[in-house]
């Protein structure tokens, strides 16, 4: 095959804004201010009125997204440090396990399980994951994915907290709204939060243990202890979405250490883009109900997720997120190759 | 004396399950995470092989070891190719695979009494006072012997040392002349045509299902981790300890601890020697 030579290529141009920088923003017109707003705004507006919308069924399904979307945002800090997990499961298993014997065994009501279960939960999953803390990579991952699975066979083992029938009739929220908006504000804030942080000082040291370990060492920064801390806040994270869901159900099982908990977060950052928190989310909102649509499928939908994820790593790999925002903030025209 | 034998058959279906992982991570770096699935992909297609197409069983048991070992070729040349080096995406997609693949046939209806394997040889024997089934001292000797055998092949055919050559060195080994995606897709499909044969023995002495393929992934990695990755011999000495402690905690604690010991002997190991018992080559770099 003979070379031809290109006649036309693709220029990329980024869309002008009177002054911008990573800190700080000067800007003169309403449109650029609202450039800059939309893409945040309408999101968090949709979720804040999607609740009061969306009714019985479908507000189910909104809850779901948004646990969902808190398993796939501590699956993204944690990766941002360096640390990929294959077992996402294992916090939301400690949140709702804490929070449901909790409730069950002391009758402790919700508004106190669920933020001792959010603190006891991190504190639980960064100390079973601080011995093995020194793994990078797929060391790390085989841990974290053996984890829940073992602990499902221990609980089935032993028939502590209820075995395999799990614990019934948990005290519920005083309303479903309440539930609702109490997932949707999580996700919000730990999104947002989490954002900011990952852009601060304390981020960036944790993005530098990713990119190359021994430079942090050699800074005398104790890069053990900085991994602890990040497990121990996407532990917290974890822990929040499974009290919340536990008692959104009113029931506790093994499922809750279930493969699906640990699988569909990655899906959902796989699908959206690593790296920027708010591909997580988007993957989750978008993935969660789809797999609720595919739903009639039975058994058949983590099939399907995996197909998805799969051919978004193989196709995309730099997620949707990615893509959509080069899109957004880029200009492209064909030019002429002189 | 029990706990001699059923722990030695014990370790021996260990080391048989995490033979094609370990070979496989050892020479190219990818860890299979589809590895369980494979197994029980393998005993779905000996059984539809025997009761779809009429075929004997020791036909359709090799046919399916084959058929196995084709599907990890492919699923190299197709999936892994593309993001080859990228340990992340390596491991996603084949876990994600692995999944795919368990999920799909749950949705078939695969599982329950109604599949199962039959026995290569029936009736059992006496050792000393312990009754021991033919099909259990079978997968012995097809343990030791799979062993003896793949020492032969790593040292003393050329696709063997080219796969040793891979697993010291790819960059030395791509400079005299061995293509590394070649070498690659080979251990892949190695891997895979090892789990169709643990698959083969050790299916038979229970039913199938498609959790056992969960469960085959753990005790790979258990032992690979409590072993050493990379090392042959780690890979025996892992399966052994675990396989012992296993038989013994069943019989002297009870037997729902024998769920506690892989766990158990993993944080010890990584406690004390994070890069396994027997783990060479990459200890520092890549592990710590």
């Amino acid at each position: 095959m003979a070379e031809t030579k290109a006649q036309f290529r693709k220029k990329r141009l980024d869309r002008g804004i009177k002054a911008r920088s990573d800190t700080l923003f000067a800007i003169a017109s309403k449109k650029d201010m609202l450039y800059l707003l939309m893409p945040r705004a309408l999101p968090v507006l949709a979720l804040l009125v999607l609740p009061l919308l969306l009714k019985g069924y479908w507000g189910k399904v909104l809850v779901y997204a948004c646990m969902y979307g808190l398993l796939a945002l501590s699956w993204d800090l944690m990766a941002s440090c360096g640390l990929f997990s294959l077992g996402q499961a294992l916090f939301f298993g400690m949140g709702a396990y804490l929070a449901g014997t909790l409730n069950h065994y002391f009758h402790v009501p919700p508004v106190i399980t669920v933020p001792a279960a959010t603190i006891g939960g991190g504190l639980v999953c960064a100390a079973l994951l601080a011995p093995v803390v020194r793994l990078r990579g797929v060391y790390f991952a085989m841990i974290t994915l053996m984890l829940p699975l073992l602990l499902i066979k221990v609980i089935d083992a032993t028939g502590v907290f209820g075995g395999t029938h799990g614990l019934p009739s948990l005290s519920p929220f005083s309303s479903d709204i309440l539930a609702t908006y109490l997932a949707v504000a999580g996700f919000l804030c730990c999104l947002f939060v989490f954002r900011r942080v990952i852009n601060s000082d304390y981020g960036l040291v944790l993005r530098a243990i990713r990119d190359d370990d021994r430079a942090v060492m050699s800074g005398a920064i104790n890069i053990y202890w900085r991994k602890i801390q990040a497990i121990f806040i996407s532990g917290c994270v974890g822990a929040f979405a499974g009290a919340l869901m536990t008692h959104h159900y009113q029931f506790l099982g093994m499922s809750a250490f279930a493969l699906d908990y640990s699988i569909l977060p990655v899906a959902a950052v796989a699908f959206g883009g690593p790296g920027t928190f708010a591909g997580a989310a988007l993957g989750s909102m978008v993935l969660v109900p789809l797999s609720e649509a595919l739903r009639a499928l039975g058994g058949l939908r983590m099939a399907i997720y995996c197909g998805i994820l799969i051919l978004s790593i193989v196709g995309l790999p730099e997620g949707v997120f990615h893509y959509m925002a080069r899109k957004y903030h880029q200009f492209e025209r064909i030019v002429e190759v002189k | 004396m029990p706990l001699l034998i059923y722990g030695m058959i014990n370790s021996v279906i260990l080391a048989l399950y995490a033979a094609g992982f370990s070979l496989c991570y050892g020479i190219s770096g990818i860890a299979n995470f589809a590895h369980g699935a494979l197994y029980i992909l393998s005993g779905f297609t000996a059984w539809n092989l025997m009761n779809a197409a009429g075929l004997p069983f020791y036909l359709s048991a090799i046919l399916s070891v084959i058929i196995t070992a084709l599907l990890g070729f492919i699923f190299y040349w197709v999936l892994l190719l593309r993001i080859r080096g990228i340990p992340l995406a390596e491991l996603i997609v084949t876990f994600a695979a692995g999944v795919g693949v368990l999920e799909l046939l749950m949705w078939e209806g695969f599982y329950g009494m109604r599949y199962s394997l039959p026995i290569f040889v029936r009736g059992g024997m006496d050792i000393g006072r312990v009754g021991v089934d033919y099909q259990r001292i079978f997968v012995l000797l097809t343990g030791i012997i799979l062993v003896f055998l793949l020492w032969l092949f790593v040292h003393h055919t050329k696709i063997g040392l080219a796969f040793r050559a891979m697993a010291q060195n790819e960059r030395t080994a791509l400079s005299i002349g061995i293509e590394s995606d070649w070498i690659g897709s080979l251990s892949l499909a190695f891997g895979s045509a090892l789990a169709a044969v643990a698959a083969m023995v050790v299916l038979p002495l229970g039913m199938m299902e498609s959790a056992i393929g969960q469960e085959v992934l753990i005790y790979a990695l258990a032992v690979a981790i409590v072993g050493g990755l990379e090392s042959t011999l780690g890979m025996i000495a892992g399966s052994f300890i675990i396989g012992f402690g296993q038989v013994a905690a069943a019989r002297y604690i009870g037997a729902k601890w024998m769920i506690i010991v892989p766990l158990a002997a993993i944080v010890l190991v990584l406690v004390f020697k994070p890069s396994g018992l027997f783990g060479k080559y990459k200890e520092l770099e890549e592990r710590v």
